[in-house]
C-alpha cells in the first residue's frame, strides 16, 4: 500500500516534470473544430433555462421547416460556447446582441438595438454572422428584495451609491470579472459592494440566498419569472451599462439559406411579455422546454 | 500534456499564494469543511454502527438504507438544502456528511459483525457484561474495518467538498467553477490538481497512521 502511494505520487511529479517543457496556448480542453456533417444544423445553448428554451425553439422552427438538427443544450456560459460557434463545433446559438458586444468589446458603449447590432456586425469573426433581433429583450438586472427597495429607497442602480458598502451582491462567477457586472457597475455607477458572492446563473440558489438576505443584490434576468414570484424588484439602469439585450441569433457562416430564414422568422414574433409567459411555463409551471417551444410555434403558425 | 504546462505556469504566480483567493486560504478552507464534515459524521455513523453491530438489531434496515443514501447526489441534497435555508455552512456540511454517513457506518457495523462468534462468547464466558464486551473486544478487532471506512469516506468528502463554491463558499472548488465560467482553464486545472493531490494525502495519511497502528500492536 505505501509502496503504491510512492509511486503514484512519482507518477504525478513525473507528468508534471514533463508537462512543464510543453508548449504553451490559451486553451488546453478545446477539441472542436469539426463542422457538422452536410446540412445538419447544431443548436447550442448556454447553462441558463432561458437559453434552452430559445434554443429550442429555434430547434423546433427548423425541424418543422424539414432542416437536419442537432441539440447541444446546457453547455455552459457565453466564455465557453462562444469559441465552439466560432470553430464550427456549434451551428447556431440564441444570444442577446448588447451581452455579446460586451464580449467581443469591453470598451463599446453602444445602447439602442441598432447601435448595439451596427458595432456587433463590425465585430463578429467572418466565420459568424448575426441574424434578426427581436423584439424581446432579457437584461442582466441588479435585483433586490422589495423590503430593501423600500428600506433604501432604491429605484435605479444609481440610488445604490450611499448602500452600497453595506451590501453583499451575488451572481455567477463571470459576473465578477464581466464588464457587464462588477466592472461596469464600479467604472459606470462608481458603486463598491461589501462583498461579492459567486453562485449559480440566476438559479435556485441565487434566488433563495436572496430571499433569505444572504445577499442583498443579486444579478437576476428581466424576463425570470422568480422576480414576480418573489417580489423582487429588478432597479433601473439609466447610464445603460447593461443596454439594449435583444434575442438574436448568431450562426457560424456554414449555415445555410434556408435556415437562416427560419430563424429570421421569429424574430417579429418574440417580444419581452411573450418570452417571459413561455418562462414561466418552464420555470413555475415546470413543463418540459421542447414542449413549451413547440406550442408556442404552433400558436403563432411557425411550425 | 499541455493542461498540464499552463497549469505548471499557474502555480507559479506570486497572486496564487497570497490573499482570499491564494492557493494557501483555499486549501485551509477545503480542509475546514473536509474535517468539520469528517468529524460530524464519524460521531453519527461510528456510535450508530457499533450499537447495531453489537446489538444486532436493525442492521438489515440501516445497511439497506445507508446503501440507498449512497445514491443521493450530493449536489442535490446541497441545493435542496440551500433552498430551505439559504446559502452558508449549513448546506455543504449536511450535504457532506449524508455523503460520508454510509460507508462509516456499514464498515462498522460489518466491523462488529466479523468479530467470531467464539470469541464474543469466550468474553461473556469470563464475566464480561454487554458493554465491556463492546468496548474491550469488539471495538478492537473492528478498528481496521472502521479505519478503512473513514478512510474512503475522508477521500469522498475531500473531492466532493469542491462543491461548496457552488454555493458562494470558499475552497478549492472555487478554483474549479470559477474557472470554468471565465475560462481560466490554468485556473480549473490547477484547481483540480490540488483537489487530486489532496486525496492522494489524504489516503497517504490513513495508511500511515494504519501502520503505525499495527507496529503498535505487533510490538505489544
Amino acid at each position: 500500500m505505501v509502496r503504491n502511494m510512492r509511486g503514484a505520487v512519482l507518477t504525478l511529479l513525473a507528468l508534471f516534470a514533463l508537462a512543464a517543457c510543453g508548449g504553451n496556448t490559451d486553451n488546453p480542453v478545446d477539441n472542436s473544430g469539426k463542422p457538422a456533417d452536410n446540412g445538419t444544423v447544431i443548436v447550442g445553448s448556454a447553462n441558463f433555462t432561458e437559453n434552452v428554451l430559445l434554443a429550442e425553439i429555434y430547434a423546433a422552427a427548423l425541424e418543422a421547416k424539414g432542416v437536419k438538427v442537432e441539440r447541444k443544450l446546457n453547455i455552459g456560459s457565453r466564455e465557453v460556447i462562444y469559441k465552439q460557434l466560432e470553430s464550427g463545433g456549434l451551428s447556431v446559438l440564441p444570444e442577446y446582441n448588447g451581452a455579446l458586444l460586451s464580449y467581443l468589446d469591453k470598451t463599446n458603449a453602444a445602447a439602442t438595438t441598432a447601435e448595439v447590432n451596427t458595432a456587433l456586425k463590425g465585430k463578429l469573426p467572418a466565420a459568424v454572422e448575426l441574424l434578426d433581433s427581436a423584439k424581446a429583450e432579457d437584461k442582466d438586472s441588479v435585483t433586490v428584495t422589495k423590503e430593501t427597495a423600500t428600506k433604501y429607497n432604491l429605484k435605479s442602480i444609481a440610488d445604490l451609491g450611499p448602500v452600497a458598502k453595506d451590501l453583499v451582491i451575488g451572481g455567477p462567477p463571470e459576473f465578477k470579472t464581466r464588464r457587464q457586472g462588477i466592472v461596469g457597475l464600479k467604472e459606470v455607477y462608481g458603486l463598491e459592494f461589501k462583498d461579492f458572492r459567486s453562485l449559480d446563473v440566476a438559479g435556485p440558489v441565487t434566488v433563495s440566498a436572496l430571499k433569505k438576505g444572504d445577499i442583498q443584490a443579486a444579478n437576476l434576468f428581466s424576463t425570470d419569472p422568480a422576480l414576480e414570484v418573489n417580489d423582487f424588484v429588478a432597479l433601473d439602469d439609466p447610464k445603460a451599462l447593461f443596454g439594449a439585450q435583444n434575442v438574436t441569433p448568431i450562426v457560424n457562416k456554414a449555415v445555410g439559406e434556408k435556415a437562416r430564414t427560419v430563424l429570421n422568422s421569429i424574430a417579429p414574433k418574440l417580444d419581452t411579455a411573450t418570452l417571459t409567459q413561455l418562462m414561466r411555463k418552464v420555470s413555475v409551471d415546470k413543463q418540459d422546454p421542447d414542449k413549451v417551444a413547440k406550442e408556442w410555434l404552433k400558436s403563432v403558425g411557425l411550425a | 500534456m499541455r493542461i498540464f504546462s499552463v497549469a505548471w505556469h499557474w502555480f507559479g504566480q506570486p497572486e496564487q499564494w497570497t490573499g482570499s483567493d491564494g492557493i494557501p486560504n483555499r486549501l485551509l478552507e477545503h480542509l475546514y469543511y473536509t474535517s468539520l464534515s469528517l468529524l460530524i459524521a464519524a460521531a453519527v455513523a461510528i456510535p450508530l454502527g457499533l450499537l447495531i453491530g453489537h446489538t444486532n438489531r436493525g442492521g438489515f434496515l440501516v445497511v439497506n438504507l445507508s446503501n440507498a443514501a449512497r445514491a443521493l447526489p450530493t449536489a442535490g441534497v446541497l441545493v435542496l438544502v440551500v433552498t430551505l435555508s439559504g446559502i452558508g455552512l449549513l448546506p455543504v456540511i449536511v450535504a457532506l456528511v449524508v455523503l460520508a454517513i454510509p460507508s462509516i457506518l456499514v464498515n462498522t457495523y460489518a466491523g462488529v459483525r466479523q468479530v467470531p462468534r467464539e470469541t464474543v462468547d469466550a468474553a461473556r464466558g469470563m464475566g464480561m457484561r454487554g458493554g465491556q464486551v463492546l468496548w474491550q473486544v469488539e471495538t478492537p478487532l473492528a478498528m481496521p474495518l472502521i479505519m478503512t471506512g473513514l478512510r474512503t469516506a475522508a477521500i469522498q468528502i475531500v473531492s466532493t467538498a469542491t462543491v461548496a463554491a457552488y454555493v458562494g463558499l470558499g475552497g478549492l472548488g472555487r478554483y474549479i467553477f470559477d474557472g470554468l465560467a471565465r475560462r481560466d482553464y490554468p485556473a480549473l486545472v490547477g484547481g483540480a490538481v490540488i483537489v487530486v493531490g489532496l486525496a492522494l494525502g489524504t489516503e497517504g495519511a490513513f495508511v500511515a497512521v494504519r501502520s503505525l497502528i499495527a507496529k503498535r500492536t505487533q510490538g505489544e
